[in-house]
């Protein structure tokens, strides 16, 4: 089963590649971005097809290992 | 003699420089492997700085689950000293050992100089030989280096004098509530002699000694 994980800082975290991006884009002259967060996408395969143990377990794994609680949030998309 | 363990991470290089600076201050210091899961005899650790398992998905987010973290888990719930130097420091947040996390710098840039610091918190195993108002000076050298603590209660126990890296109020170490887990992001072990720029981490790496040397039995 391909597994999608979108992590990304919460909003009140600095993101300073973030804001790097987005003063580059100003400077190129796109002036209407506001702002630019970055994130993190992974690709897993993973075995199984009880859907919703899958997104448990790959849940699991998010809040143990793929993201920091502390300063990020995370998002799981099975398909 | 006070026993120190120095972790050896896959990716640490700093782990002979805190070696040797512990045993020019008189202490007993053995290099630990990252897989070592029996700490019994050491009387505190040093987790100290490098690119542990190569700073994958997030500096110290891999680390953190080396088997040696289970004992030194115990070992600062036992109140015994468990300090971390830059990517140390990384790794005890990882582990909740320290609230907060460690970000890229505000200005992306690699940090590579001396800064001046300022103690303001003595009840810590680093830093109990100083004084509350005592400016140090030492080397930073690092990527990660922001600190940001969204719960805002970090325990600060010193502070960059003039802000290099946006940490949130300045800080350069905090240390839980016990004071026996420390995180401090630049190097004392690299400020022991003043011909090299600076002798200030010696005060630090002194009082973590003798913190080793009174810990509870």
């Amino acid at each position: 089963m391909k597994v999608t994980v979108h992590i990304e800082r919460r909003p009140e975290i600095a993101d300073p590649e973030g804001s790097t991006i987005a003063r580059s884009l100003a400077d190129l002259g796109y002036n209407e971005v506001q702002s630019v967060r970055t994130g993190r996408t992974l690709h897993l395969d993973v075995s199984g097809d009880d859907e919703a143990r899958v997104r448990d377990r790959v849940e699991e794994m998010c809040e143990k290992l793929l993201a920091n609680p502390v300063i990020e949030d995370f998002r799981v998309e099975i398909g | 003699m006070s026993r120190i363990g120095v972790v050896v991470f896959p990716g640490s290089n700093c782990e002979l420089d805190v070696q040797w600076a512990l045993q020019s201050l008189g202490a007993e210091a053995e290099l630990v492997w990252h897989r070592e899961t029996d700490l019994r005899g050491l009387d505190g650790v040093v987790l100290p700085g490098g690119f542990a398992h190569g700073d994958y998905l997030r500096t110290g987010a891999i680390a953190r689950f080396s088997p040696v973290m289970e004992p030194i888990q115990q070992m600062a719930a036992d109140g015994r000293p468990v300090v971390g130097i830059c990517n140390g420091f990384q790794i005890l947040c990882e582990a909740h050992l320290l609230p907060g996390a460690l970000i890229a710098n505000r200005d992306l840039s690699f940090i590579c100089r001396f800064v001046d610091l300022e103690v303001v918190d003595t009840d810590t195993v680093l830093t109990a030989a100083t004084e509350v108002g005592r400016h140090i000076r030492l080397p930073l050298n690092s990527y990660e280096g922001q600190y940001t603590d969204p719960s805002g209660e970090a325990r600060i126990v010193v502070r960059y004098q003039e802000d290099v890296n946006g940490s949130q109020n300045g800080a350069a170490a905090i240390a839980n509530a016990a004071g026996n887990v420390v995180g401090i992001m630049p190097h004392p072990e690299r400020a022991l002699e003043e011909v090299l720029g600076s002798g200030d981490g010696r005060v630090l790496l002194e009082g973590l000694i003798a913190a080793t040397e009174r810990v509870p039995a």
